[in-house]
């Protein structure tokens, strides 16, 4: 038996219903808050990089900035450059280079045309990446215990050079690990079919594929070891010469100038230590931008051609 | 097999082991070191707070203090940065203009291109005294809640475990953006078109598929954060005031020295193998306590990475 009822509304609601405004309302809250949270970052950058170009940009302009050192000027007097520091800056980390690229090099080669699958090859992505995690003051440390204690060799720039080594190496690996494997199989299969042994189709067809590449991940790991202050402190002595000799003596370099003012010199604004402090600091912050910027313009020199 | 392959593929397995070692001898030689000092050592290592390592015949140091120090630091930062890293990666995978994306992303990295001794002069001289005011009214209205009480480094609010928590915070949410940012790159399209067939609004799709998806994702990488954030030098020694006989007294506004801050500003001290390895023996703690973050990390990571 059917009964009739008029209904004034649908048993069913409709399909498609307004947002409750509890939902939008929860919407726009997490609208503003995840758009707030990037305008927080961008804050303390913009803020630190204000902080150093306009503190730094006193002394940055004079000739003399450039091409002397502090070995003449008196701690608290105008004057004298940091070419000492800039000197140490480019020679460690150039020797670090020398080292931690072929090695990275190596490695990431292995992992991708040699160990692909293997177990080791796992074990080694996996060190990799807790080098990549070991603080810079205990890579500083182990190049202590291994070169100054146990082979009692002196402090020097060699020595920091090497714990930079440890820092630049897993970042080198990754880079250049992700580089060789875009290059694709057909390059390699098509030059095995003409009889070209492995390691020369590795040398001549791959590494120059990913060359471009490559050499953008080494300029960028280049220009993050150039910042590291820690290894600095532990392995060698500060001097306010300009030093060529990694195996001897003192040498300065730009983090361990601005240590070197801070402990040593007041740091109220305008004073000398505060004007040296903040100049050594734009110009580290220049040399790694032209590093980046140089890193750019030779990936796209070295680019494969593209027909 | 060629000679030449031969070659050419030991070299490469060679630098791979090479590496794998690597990780066992820093472990080693620290260990070594830090053995003739830790036989010396005439208080507790693990729980004495005192640290006196001048006289190497008379020695007595513990790392509580620094241990604390060293999480109390971490935490902070942590707390400031996972929620905005997070924000950050919703922003630069689910809200920012697909085109003004990458430029976005690169922004975020930059602030892991500033060398940290930077960071640290910015927090001491600039961001300190901007929020002292802050820090004051928060000392001053919470003090009877322990960790807002008046520290040990009072009546200075200046170099302390917050400010240093600050800076640091900044310097993780690149490292914790990124990570987080490529894992919820990879949420399944179906999963979100099937949430907004069903009407959801976007925070609903985001909670309801991305959120889930990146979850251990985001907490690996937050953990790569606290690797780093444990292991951070020179911006902490610069930051972090040294208080007079007094130690950790879990306050916020502590000073006081992290394992690595405390290596980096002692290194006049390693002038004796013995008073030496009293660091070492300190760096051997941080070397374990960030090997064994990064460690459950890159696990967590690589689970969810599936690769």
């Amino acid at each position: 038996m059917t009964t009739s009822t008029s209904l004034s509304a649908p048993i069913t609601t409709p399909a498609f219903q307004q947002v409750s405004l509890a939902r939008k309302a929860k919407n726009g809250v997490a609208t503003v808050l995840i758009w707030l949270s990037f305008l927080i970052a961008v804050v303390p950058l913009v803020w630190v990089l204000y902080t150093v170009v306009v503190n730094g940009i006193k002394r940055i302009p004079y000739s003399n900035w450039w091409t002397e050192d502090l070995g003449s000027v008196l701690s608290d007097e105008v004057g004298g450059g940091v070419l000492n520091a800039i000197v140490g800056t480019l020679l460690q980390s150039f020797v670090c280079a020398l080292i931690a690229v072929p090695l990275g090099l190596l490695v990431a080669i292995y992992l991708v045309e040699y160990g692909r699958g293997t177990r080791l090859a796992k074990v080694t992505t996996f060190m990799v990446d807790i080098l990549s995690g070991v603080p810079s003051i205990v890579a500083a440390l182990f190049i202590y215990a291994l070169w100054i204690t146990t082979f009692g060799l002196p402090r020097s720039a060699f020595a920091v050079s090497l714990a930079l080594v440890l820092l630049m190496v897993p970042v080198v690996v990754r880079s250049s690990e992700e580089m060789l494997r875009i290059v694709p199989d057909d390059l390699r299969e098509a030059s095995y079919a003409l009889g070209v042994p492995k390691w020369k189709t590795i040398v001549k067809i791959v590494l120059p594929t990913a060359l471009s590449g490559i050499i953008g991940g080494v300029m960028m790991a280049l220009a993050r070891v150039m910042g590291e202050t820690a290894p600095l402190l532990v392995l060698v002595g500060y001097s306010a010469f300009v030093n060529f000799d990694i195996f001897k003596g003192e040498m300065a370099s730009l983090p361990l100038l601005m240590n070197n003012e801070r402990v040593t010199n007041t740091m109220s604004p305008g004073s000398v230590g505060f004007d040296r402090i903040w100049g050594a600091a734009l110009t580290l912050v220049i040399i790694i931008a032209l590093i980046n910027l140089l890193a750019t313009v030779i990936s796209r020199l070295v680019a494969p051609k593209k027909k | 097999m060629r000679p030449g392959d031969r070659i050419f593929k030991n070299l490469t397995t060679g630098a791979g082991v090479f590496v794998v070692a690597l990780i066992g001898l820093i472990g080693l030689f620290l260990l070594v070191q830090a053995i003739p000092a830790l036989k010396a050592d005439k208080a507790s290592f693990l729980f004495s707070r005192t640290w006196s390592t001048n006289d190497p015949t008379n020695m007595s140091f513990g790392i509580l203090d620094l241990l604390q120090v060293t999480i109390a630091t971490s935490l902070v930062a942590l707390i400031i940065a996972m929620p905005v890293s997070l924000g950050i990666a919703l922003f630069l995978t689910q809200y920012a203009p697909k085109r003004l994306a990458r430029a976005f992303a690169y922004i975020i990295d930059l602030l892991a291109a500033v060398p940290s001794i930077i960071f640290g002069l910015w927090g001491i001289l600039v961001l300190a005294p901007a929020i002292e005011p802050f820090s004051k009214w928060i000392n001053e209205t919470f003090s009877w809640i322990p960790i807002f009480a008046p520290g040990n480094v009072a009546p200075s609010l200046r170099g302390t475990i917050f400010t240093a928590g600050v800076v640091l915070a900044v310097m993780l949410l690149p490292i914790i953006t990124s990570l987080t940012r490529e894992v919820f790159e990879r949420t399944p399209t179906q999963h979100i078109e099937g949430a907004l067939a069903l009407g959801a609004t976007r925070w609903e799709v985001i909670r309801t598929t991305v959120l889930p998806f990146g979850k251990a994702g985001y907490i690996g990488a937050s953990m790569l954060g606290l690797g780093r954030a444990l292991g951070e030098t020179i911006a902490l020694a610069v930051i972090l005031l040294i208080p007079v006989g007094r130690f950790f007294d879990w306050s916020v506004f502590d000073g006081g020295a992290t394992f690595a801050s405390k290596i980096a500003a002692n290194y006049s001290e390693f002038n004796n193998p013995t008073s030496a390895g009293a660091y070492i023996a300190a760096g051997l703690v941080l070397f374990l306590l960030t090997f064994l973050v990064n460690f459950a990390a890159r696990a967590i990571i690589a689970e969810k990475k599936g690769d």
